[in-house]
Order: C-alpha cells, then structure tokens, then sequence
C-alpha cells in the first residue's frame, strides 16, 4: 500500500497530468459532479458521485465512426478515428468500475467493437472507495463492495491522506511514474475506514434487496407478469434512466447529411423512446408498457441469462434518484421479484 | 389535508361518480413519489399520498386518462389547473371526463433538492412547523422548509385554482412573484457573457427528453425531433448546434402556451435552468403584446396566434434586447 | 496580415414572398440594381410560412446572416399572414439576443413587389452589417463546415 498527503494531491494530479490526459470527478455551475478535464488547482467534488457515469470515456454519447465525402462521382470513404491518447479516470467509484466490466461482456466479444477497444486500452482506472453512500446505493445486491473498489489502481481518501493499491499492470506503471510523491504504508488506516463504511453499508435501506427469480428460468413468467402495467403506467418515456446508466450500452446509428457529404455516427439509444429499434415495418414495441419493460428485463433477466448470472445493473442509485417520476429498478425488483413471483 | 383527500377519493369512488383516481403514490423513501392511478378503496389506503413531495404536475397524464372509459377524479394543485386549463383550450382533455379536485399548496421540494443543500443518505423525513427534520444515516437534520423549496416555488406565481369542480380547503391569490429576476440579470449581461452563461448550461444536456416529455405543453403525438422525415429528428446532440437547436424550438413551440409550471427545471437530471427560456418568452410577450398568463382562462387567443396592426416591428429587438 | 473583414463574403438567405418581395428581387434585376450575390433566395408562399427552425437550419448550413422579407403589414396577399409572421419572428430574435447571439445576423424587412430598389438597398445594408459582423461562430455546426 501507498500512501500521499492530501496536501499534496494537486501535485500527484500534475504527475499525472504530465503526461497523460486527466479526468477527475468536479462540480460544475450546476452544484453537481461531472468529470472533467484536470488543470492545475481543479479541485475534487464532495459529492458521492457523478451525475453522468465514467462510462463516457468508453463509451461517449456521441461517436463518429465513418466519412463519405462526394467528389464528382466518386465517393470516398474516410475512417474518422485518430489514435487515441492515454488518458487515466481518477476517483471512479465501485459501481462503475464493475460497469466496464459489464460493457466490456458487450463490446469486447466477438465482433470486437474497436472504438470502444480502442479507448479501454488507452485508459487506466483509478477507483475511490466510498466512505458515506447514499440511501439510493445498492451495489451490496451485485456483490459489489464499494469499500473495496476494482479498478487498475483502487484508492481510499481519509482527512489526511490518499492511499494506493495497484491491482494491474496498468496501474502499476501509474504508481512506478509517481515514484518520489508516495511513501509505503501499511494497510491499517485503510482497514479502519473500510470496516466503518461496511457498517453503513449493512444499514443501507436496500442492503437486503433480493434478485430471486430473475433469471433465464423465469423469463416468461416475469415478461407476463400483469404487474408491468401498473410499474409502467406513469412513465414519460424519457431517457433519463438510461443515459445516466453505467451500463446501458443501446446505441443507434444515423446518417448526417453536411452538405458535402455524410458523417455516420452513433448515438446512444433509449429503450424508452418510441423509435427505439425501429425498422422498416414500425416499431416492434408499440406500447411504453413493452418498451419499460425491455429495460428491466434486459438487466435483470436477458443480460444474466446471457452472461453467467451477471445481472446489467450495478447499483449505483442513478435512476433512482434522478427519475422525473421516481419509478426505478429496485421499486421493479421488489414489485416482481421474490415471493411475488 | 391527505386524510381529507383519500376520503373525498373513497366517497366518490364508492358512489360510482369516479371509476378512477389520479393521484400520488408512496415510494421506498420519503421523497420519491409517482404519479399513479388508483381503481380501489385498498389502494387508497395502502399507497395514496399528499405531501410535501408531490411536485409531479398530473395535468399532462389526462389526455390519455380523459379518453378511458368513465370518469377520472384528478386531483391538482393550483399551479396544475392553469396546465390543465391551457390542455382543455387546445382540445387535448376531454373535460366532462375528468372532475377536478382543487387542493391547496405550499410549495413541494424533492430528494435531489435537499441533497443540494448537503442532506446525505435521507432514511426518513418529519416535520415540525417550519422545520424538516431529517434522518440521515450520518445523524439527524433540521432544513428550514422554505430554504430547500425548489425555485419555481419560491417564485410561486399563483395559489389560485383557476379551473376545479370542487375546492378541498382554501383558494389562495395570484401573487406578486420575483420570478422575471433572473431573466432580467441575464438581459442585462453583454452578448459574450449571455453567450458564455447558455453554453454552460445547454452543453450539460444529455438530451434525455426529460423536459419535453413531462411538459404538459408539449403535446404534439409526434414530436418534431422524433420524426425521421423531419429531416432534424436528433437522438443526441452531436454538435452544440443541437444543443441550441433544441432548446430554442422547445421553447418556442411553447411560447404563448407555456404557463409556467417548472416541470421542465424540476425534471432537468443535469439541473439545466429551462424555466428561464420559457420565462423570456413570457416576459417578452407580456412587455410587447400585453400581460398574458396561458391557462388562466380557456378562451382568450393565444399570444402566437393573434396580432394587432400596431404591433412592434421585429427591429425593436434591436433597440431594446439585452444590454441596451 | 488581411483584414479579414474586409475580404469576408458573408453567406445570407433570404426567405422571399411570393406576391411581393421575390417579385421585387425580380424588378431590382431588371432595373439591373447591383447587390451581392452572396445573397441566396428562397421563395416562399407567404412570411408566415417561415418556421423558426428554417432560420435555425439556414444557419446550421452556413449562412451568416438571415433575413426574412413580406409585403408590408396590412397588404398581406393572405390577409393577415405576415402579421404572424411578425410577432413569430420578433419573438425569435429576442431569444437569440438572450443566448447572445448577435441580433443583427437576423432581420425582417417588408418589400413590395414594386420596390425594387428598396429590395436592393436592403440586401446591400444588410450584407454589410453581417460582413462586419464577420462570420458566425455563435449558431454554427462544424459539421457542416468541413
């Protein structure tokens, strides 16, 4: 275990900074946090979390993936990618660590989505343990410790100091580079504070919540339940819930039209929205009821069917706090889930 | 007032007056409440609700529940009746299917709210007269409850029902609101300044639809946005353009229409100020046309779709405008 | 180094009336009154058919300046038309000043059919005003500037 003094935190930043591109979770004008780019004096947010998720840096919300330039009848056909710089996410909390690990069972099986391969590789994850969650979290029901985040390098924040632990390659080169800035320590501070966020952890409201029965076994029983009406029934059909999402990975692609040629991109998609996967007979779900519950039964049962009980959800309390209506996945969960199934 | 309101419900529920009760429900919290249909007395009594967190305007929810079988009971706050009147000039509610209840507020906060005033982990939330009291899992909390109402209430325009089939407690008055202050701060900025504050703002947007979704203005079947043939349908902003693009078209397609409920900035996941578009608007429109608040009546014409021949020339946004 | 002011050939649309102002355009060229040929001219039935997206979309595609022309208030071809038109577009130009954008990139000028001239003199000033405005940076897609 490493160690650095808080005093000395902007220094490890321009460490960093020296020679890669680095992000670091701030507020904005809004009061809120988002990662943003680090320069000198930038200071990190208080707050637990960012309103976006980290999954942008893999996974931006907009990309472009090819160019078609018009030349009298030629049309050429240009790849829009540049090499991509190495960059490091600092203080990305345990949920949306375990999120690339989610996306990675998405983009990185064949076919190999290589704009999203691309950006993994040149990225190091510095994770933050979490010290005061929120009611919303419910990362325990993913067997997520936030305690005890994943991540190339995981860190612990007390009043004084920072402490380090590379867990890969990639984050080990990030503390070699640091060299002089980190003493070693031993690791009972960092004991200390993780045995006091666990029993917050316990008291959590939703530290119990059980995910019985979402599984491929019950996939009819639930995609039949009446309950769906009454879960759906005030649902704007907003995209709110799936673009703060670490782990929705729905993507369209569209054709811009510049004027002198076509810029074809992706986007991110929204379960929720009324053209979500439409083709060229309509639209498959015609009613917000199906399209509200492609969503939950896309994290909680399709994804685990798929990829060995893995659940596409990872608890971070996004959705729930941030729903207009505040219908979210643990009110789905308890509702369907459980004895009620 | 909740006890008076569930027991208006059942009564009306029981007579065969209503088939259907629009309504607020109870969540895992103390704060996230959704809007929700109730068909029986159980339901009533189990999950109904009327609390300082019902902020959710029901107004929009009636074009669809207006077109069910059968009468729907709603229940709107004062604020909610000028959307709600504004829904039945534009022919969007079928009103002899709906029976208004007018019930009194004093302003409604939400969770993402107290958390902006640093309230963490909220397990359950009282109150004692002019105080929330707030377990927190890092201890107990006293929040003055006029400091964590969102802006919209603090500037509230209005606590008179304007449209109601019957009124549970007592009609308030138009009030005398702040709530052009900011629009005129922003006016009087230079054009850099105006251009850096919007930027900063619209550039957080994630293009969720969160705002125009939830607008009771905002009623097309098919939104401009949405419609492939369009020709400008955006699913995200992929250059600030669209960013632009969309707010502006937002606004102005609710400009005259727009009566000022704030659903727009209470929805906002990224807290973009919306509200201070659609306020421009109005502002503009009473200073230039004369005072107009959409949804105050049901029949006078529209700021949009009328005109007088003296009306000012556009050039006027020359002399006049921000930093004059 | 250039001023680059004075070389800047702004790009401005100008949505036309049917029954007054393209028919103006039209006499202002066969009087052979000069103006800019930057100016591009989209005719449209009437004013009030311009949507406040078409002003948006003109300048997402490059334009620097927009200008609206229709017969003058009281002569609409329509009745009442450009009177929409007018409130439409003052209300438009407002918001855009309000998220600083330069007002004077966007305009409305009545024409009628007989004032070819007029037509002449207002392209003229109004490239002039946009040319000193330079190019537009504020309501502008990159993506379509490459």
């Amino acid at each position: 275990m490493l160690k650095l003094s808080l005093d000395r935190l902007n220094d490890l930043f321009a460490a960093v900074a020296a020679d890669q591109v680095l992000y670091i979770p701030a507020d904005d004008a809004s009061g809120q946090a988002r990662f943003q780019r680090w320069h000198d004096g930038l200071e990190m947010t208080g707050a637990l979390n960012t309103v976006r998720s980290a999954k942008d840096f893999f996974f931006p919300q907009t990309e472009n993936l090819v160019d078609f330039k018009l030349k009298g009848k030629e049309i050429e056909i240009i790849d829009p990618r540049t090499e991509h710089e190495d960059f490091v996410i600092f203080g990305v909390r345990a949920c949306d660590a375990r999120s690339f690990t989610i996306l990675d069972k998405v983009f990185l099986v064949d076919p190999v989505d290589s704009y999203y391969q691309s950006r993994r590789e040149h990225g190091t994850v510095v994770t933050m343990a979490c010290t005061q969650p929120e009611e919303t979290c419910f990362c325990t029901a993913f067997g997520i410790d936030a305690a005890a985040p994943e991540g190339d390098c995981s860190c612990w924040m007390d009043d004084t100091s920072l402490y380090l632990q590379p867990q890969t390659d990639k984050g080990q080169r990030l503390v070699d580079h640091l060299g002089d800035l980190l003493q070693t320590c031993d690791d009972s501070a960092v004991a200390a504070q993780q045995q006091s966020t666990r029993a917050v952890l316990e008291k959590l409201p939703f530290a119990n919540l059980s995910l019985d029965g979402f599984d491929g076994e019950h996939l009819l029983e639930l995609f039949d339940s009446e309950k769906w009406a009454e879960l759906s029934e005030a649902c704007l059909g907003c995209g709110t819930c799936t673009f703060v999402c670490p782990t929705c990975q729905c993507y369209d692609i569209k054709d811009f039209d510049t004027g002198s040629g076509i810029q074809r991109f992706r986007c991110w998609d929204s379960c929720m929205y009324s053209d979500f996967t439409k083709m060229a007979h309509g639209n498959p779900r015609l009613t917000q009821l199906e399209r509200f519950r492609q969503r939950f039964m896309h994290k909680l049962v399709y994804f685990p069917a798929n990829n060995e009980g893995e659940y596409g959800c990872v608890g971070c309390g996004r959705c729930l706090s941030k729903c207009p209506i505040s219908m979210n996945i643990v009110k789905v969960a308890k509702s369907l889930g459980g004895e009620n199934l | 007032m909740q006890k008076i309101m569930i027991a208006k419900a059942k009564e009306l529920l029981q007579s065969g007056a209503v088939d259907r009760v629009l309504g607020w429900k109870t969540g895992e919290f103390a704060y996230d409440i959704t809007p929700a249909v109730f068909e029986t007395i159980e339901e009533l009594e189990q999950s109904f609700v009327y609390d300082d967190f019902c902020g959710a305007n029901l107004s929009k929810y009636l074009i669809k529940a207006s077109r069910l079988d059968g009468k729907t009971l709603v229940f709107l706050k004062p604020c909610d009746t000028y959307s709600f009147n504004q829904l039945i000039k534009e022919h969007r509610i079928l009103r002899d299917n709906v029976y208004v209840v007018g019930v009194p507020c004093e302003g409604k906060t939400d969770g993402e709210t107290l958390k902006q005033h640093g309230i963490k982990g909220i397990l359950g939330i009282g109150s004692q007269g002019d105080d929330f009291i707030i377990d927190t899992l890092y201890g107990e909390k006293t929040v003055k409850r006029a400091d964590v109402l969102p802006e919209r209430c603090q500037n509230c325009k209005s606590k008179q029902h304007v449209v109601y089939d019957e009124l549970l407690g007592e009609d308030g008055q138009v009030l005398d609101s702040h709530r052009f202050d900011m629009v005129e701060k922003i006016e009087a900025m230079t054009p850099d300044e105006r251009f850096d504050f919007w930027r900063g703002e619209l550039s957080r947007c994630i293009r969720c639809n969160a705002c125009r979704n939830v607008c009771p203005a905002c009623s097309c079947e098919k939104c401009v946005f949405d419609n492939d043939a369009s020709g400008i349908a955006q699913k995200a902003a992929a250059d600030s353009f669209e960013e632009n693009m969309f707010h502006i078209i937002r606004a102005f397609h609710v400009a005259g229409r727009c009566t000022d409920c704030g659903e727009c900035s209470r929805v906002c996941p990224q807290n973009i100020p919306l509200h201070l578009l659609n306020r421009k608007f109005i502002k503009d429109i009473n200073e230039l046309y004369g005072d107009f608040q959409a949804g105050a009546d049901t029949e006078s014409r529209a700021p949009l779709t009328n005109y007088q021949e003296s009306d000012v020339e556009p050039s006027i946004v020359y002399h006049k405008g921000g930093n004059r | 180094m250039q001023d680059v002011k004075t070389t800047f050939k702004p790009k401005i649309v100008a949505f036309c009336c049917n029954w007054c102002s393209y028919a103006g355009a039209d006499l202002a060229g066969t009087n052979r009154l000069s103006y800019p040929a930057d100016v591009k001219i989209i005719r449209v039935p009437c004013s009030c058919r311009v949507n406040p997206m078409f002003i948006l979309r003109a300048f997402q595609r490059g334009a620097d300046g927009v200008i609206l022309c229709g017969c003058h208030p009281g002569d609409c071809h329509y009745t009442s038309g450009n009177y929409y038109a007018r409130r439409r577009m003052t209300l438009l130009f407002s918001m855009l000043d309000y998220l600083g954008i330069e007002k004077e990139r966007t305009r409305v000028e009545w024409v009628s059919a007989a004032e070819g001239a007029k037509f002449a003199e207002t392209m003229n000033s109004f490239v002039e005003t946009v040319r000193s405005l330079g190019e537009n940076k504020r309501l502008e897609d990159l993506r379509c500037k490459k």
